[in-house]
């Protein structure tokens, strides 16, 4: 097929996205290092390229109050944020999710404060993770924009009606400049179909949304959430699948794999950290050790059945980047749900932005040859 | 022209059977507003008193649709279904914001003002009852001095904030004051509303029984008490001019004089540290002066603004 | 139980027969009525409703009870009498 290769930093990918997918209302609200994803949507549709009504709101809890209003109308929208804009839409995201209200959102990883930081970890999203969006963590700017594609059509697909947020690291991707093929629109407007409400405000039948509700109803409602999510993994092979024949690429499904068949050691994490446990993978394979990687890419729903396809038997690492304090490693921990009767380490690294190299990677790696990794912290001693 | 009763449209858009307490100002001065407004009507309500008088899910008692929203937005959540309406090409239905002074005046006043400032062609209404009666009775920032609340049990130590004025620095398209002493009043302006476009506001004063602790079936004669006292003014705000209407016409003018505050304040159970165990003659005097001040000021700056308006 | 979320349907007498909920119950004395239409104008329920010649009825099934048309009546056609 034909191919529009550019250089393209992961926010500008983001808005080429952004064009593609085409949210007849975008609200979004500035904030390091989203800042140019708003800069380039508004330009775009300034300059009449992207086709959507762009609210400047006044805050990101506007934001996402704006995106879910609009939806209820019956139409996509879409917002993007970072870090402390994301904390402060916390509330909204549950919104989103109990009305079944598939808003689609980029959040550009970063620390949260205080004291202030810009740089790059993924406390923000990860602590979000109960809130009943599904989330995907990319690790190229390629794949941002196909994240986006494959989002739009997940979280509208009619057995999952969920909110999607499409992660990526803040600057490492955000503002790094990668080859980045765009699709053809046709090939796009295939692909997702369009928009089609699960209920909406409409005059021709009142009804009302979100009054108060018996506990007994509640209940049901809040499984509902569970079972749109239970339908992901399938749906999401299958999106994957689809997406590779029609676009020819294939970042993975739920899960990027990097040689674990034969492997005896994987390696489990997210974003770009997890493209640089690949890399790290790649040069141990180059010194005959079996090692595989496992790069999650969709954390919400977890991934649990495939992950433990992957590795049973074998002994796991899982780089976190994420915290939750009192517990440990966020991946970590909900790995050892997932299987606990396997040998599993978890490292914590990267935190507040610190740099991760391959060899790092490499060196905890034998570092969990000789004694056990538990929530084992790095740069502390 | 001052609307005839017999003249508003006798469809009702709230069912009766709602959650609203006996004599509630919150139905009196929505069945006006959505008469007025018409089945061509999108309504988002935050958490209020209103969210509850839907009644209980599966059951709604409105016939608008209607979307509840998280307590700080509902401007923004109107702005979110105009521009939602408005790429489907569907202007010609109304968005109504309808909220209490506490989603309005506190918590939401973030993304009322960010609202206004775009511009937003929606009717954001505040129904105003002076605290938060959702919760059961705590000051809000309508709450006026020496009002008995409870977050404020030997009444509230501070003069209420001045919205409307501060939705005036807005520059909105079209803003009314109204109560729910003149149901009339409130359908009129309501309909001239529905005719422009931009962010118009509307706020009407609700006196609510059990939070003012009056009884209630007097709701809509304090409603009217409240503006012979000159307490609540009625007027209109377009192109940069104050228009008063009704009985507060009559008072800019001097044509008709004030009502003791006393007979509106004796009347609320609020009010009661005012008058027992013996009346506190400094506060009275003082809002007494206060109303006095505001008309004052009033008749300034009207007169300001007719000879501006000339040049 | 997919694709559940909180949606209601539009129900007169949402809260059941709030007719129970009254102490006292309005009475019109249409021989003194004068069909100003205040009464159906004022009423916080919307549970009185007027005819094409203005004839007004009061829903017992829903009237609260609350007295505010008695207390708007002008010519005093409305009596608030007890029930029990």
């Amino acid at each position: 097929m034909a191919q529009n290769v550019q250089i393209l930093e992961g926010n500008a990918a983001v808005s080429e996205a952004v064009r593609l997918c085409k949210p007849a209302v975008v609200a979004a609200y500035p904030i390091t290092p989203q800042t140019t994803i708003v800069e380039k949507i508004a330009k775009g549709v300034d300059s009449g390229k992207i086709k959507t009504e762009f609210i400047c709101v006044e805050s990101e809890h506007s934001a996402m109050a704006a995106c879910i209003a609009a939806q209820a109308t019956g139409v996509r929208t879409y917002t993007a944020t970072s870090s402390h804009g994301l904390l402060l839409m916390h509330e909204m995201l549950h919104w989103a999710s109990l009305a079944r209200l598939p808003v689609i959102m980029a959040n550009v990883n970063r620390a949260i404060g205080p004291g202030w930081n810009i740089w790059c970890d993924y406390n923000d999203s990860m602590s979000q993770r109960d809130t009943g969006w599904i989330q995907m963590y990319a690790s190229s700017c390629q794949e941002i924009l196909d994240m986006h594609i494959q989002a739009f059509r997940l979280g509208e697909d009619p057995h999952v009606m969920l909110p999607v947020m499409v992660c990526f690291d803040g600057f490492i991707i955000s503002h790094t400049s990668m080859p980045v093929d765009i699709p053809e629109q046709a090939l796009v407007d295939k692909f997702i179909p369009p928009y089609k409400p699960l209920w909406k405000l409409d005059t021709a039948n009142p009804i009302t949304h979100g009054n108060i509700i018996p506990s007994k109803n509640y209940n049901l409602v809040r499984y509902s959430q569970q079972l749109g999510m239970n339908h992901v993994p399938k749906i999401m092979g299958d999106i994957a699948k689809e997406f590779s024949e029609t676009f020819g690429r294939d970042h993975g499904g739920m899960i990027d794999k990097l040689n674990v068949e034969d492997a005896d050691t994987i390696l489990v994490s997210v974003g770009a950290l997890g493209a640089c446990v690949k890399d790290a993978v790649g040069h141990m394979r180059k010194s005959g050790r079996k090692v595989g990687a496992a790069r999650i890419r969709v954390f919400r729903p977890f991934p649990v059945e495939e992950l433990r396809r992957i590795c049973k038997g074998k002994k796991v690492i899982v780089f976190d980047r994420a915290v939750s304090l009192g517990i440990g490693g966020i991946i970590y921990t909900e790995a050892k749900y997932a299987m606990p009767h396997e040998d599993i380490h978890g490292v914590i690294i990267g935190i507040g932005g610190q740099d991760v190299r391959a060899q790092e990677i490499v060196a905890l790696t034998e570092k969990a040859d000789k004694q056990r990794l538990d929530n084992y912290w790095v740069g502390v001693d | 022209m001052p609307v005839k009763t017999m003249d508003i449209p006798k469809e009702e858009l709230i069912m009766p059977g709602s959650a609203a307490c006996p004599g509630c100002p919150a139905t009196v001065a929505l069945r006006m507003v959505l008469k007025a407004l018409g089945k061509e009507t999108i309504m988002v309500v935050p958490a209020c008193c209103t969210a509850v008088i839907e009644a209980l899910h599966p059951k709604t008692s409105f016939n608008v649709p209607l979307m509840n929203v998280a307590f700080e937005t509902a401007a923004v959540s109107a702005s979110g279904v105009e521009a939602g309406l408005r790429v489907q090409g569907k202007e010609n239905i109304n968005v109504l914001a309808w909220a209490g002074d506490g989603g309005t005046y506190d918590i939401g006043i973030q993304s009322l003002s960010g609202t206004f400032e775009r511009r937003t062609n929606i009717l954001y209404v505040c129904y105003n009852n002076e605290m938060y009666s959702n919760t059961g009775i705590q000051r809000s920032g309508a709450t006026p001095k020496y009002a008995w609340t409870t977050t404020t049990w030997s009444g509230k130590g501070e003069q209420k904030k001045d919205l409307v004025e501060i939705i005036i620095a807005h520059d909105p398209a079209y803003l009314a004051t109204a109560s729910v002493g003149y149901p009339e009043d409130i359908y009129e302006k309501a309909l001239k509303a529905k005719g422009i476009k931009g962010p118009k506001y509307m706020e009407i004063l609700a006196p609510c029984p059990p939070g003012w602790k009056f009884p209630m079936n007097k709701t809509l004669e304090l409603g009217r008490m409240a503006v012979e006292t000159g307490l609540w003014p009625l007027f209109e705000y377009e192109n940069g001019k104050h228009n008063f209407t009704g009985v507060s016409k009559q008072l800019l003018s001097g044509a008709r004089e004030f009502k003791p505050i006393e007979d509106y304040l004796k009347i609320q159970g609020r009010f009661g540290q005012l008058f027992s165990p013996a009346p506190n003659a400094g506060a009275l005097t003082e809002i007494a002066k206060n109303r006095d001040e505001y008309w004052r000021r009033m008749r300034a700056r009207v007169k300001m603004e007719e000879e501006l308006a000339k040049q | 139980m997919e694709g559940l979320t909180g949606l209601s349907k539009v129900t007169k007498g949402a809260m059941g027969r709030t007719g129970n909920w009254r102490e006292l119950k309005p009475v019109i004395d249409y021989e003194k009525c004068t069909k100003c239409l205040r009464c159906w104008v004022s009423c916080p329920e919307g549970c009185i409703s007027r005819s094409d010649d203005n004839t007004v009825t009061i829903d017992y099934e829903y009237c609260k009870g609350c007295g505010v048309c008695e207390n708007e009546c002008r010519p005093k056609a409305i009596k608030m009498i007890k029930e029990w």
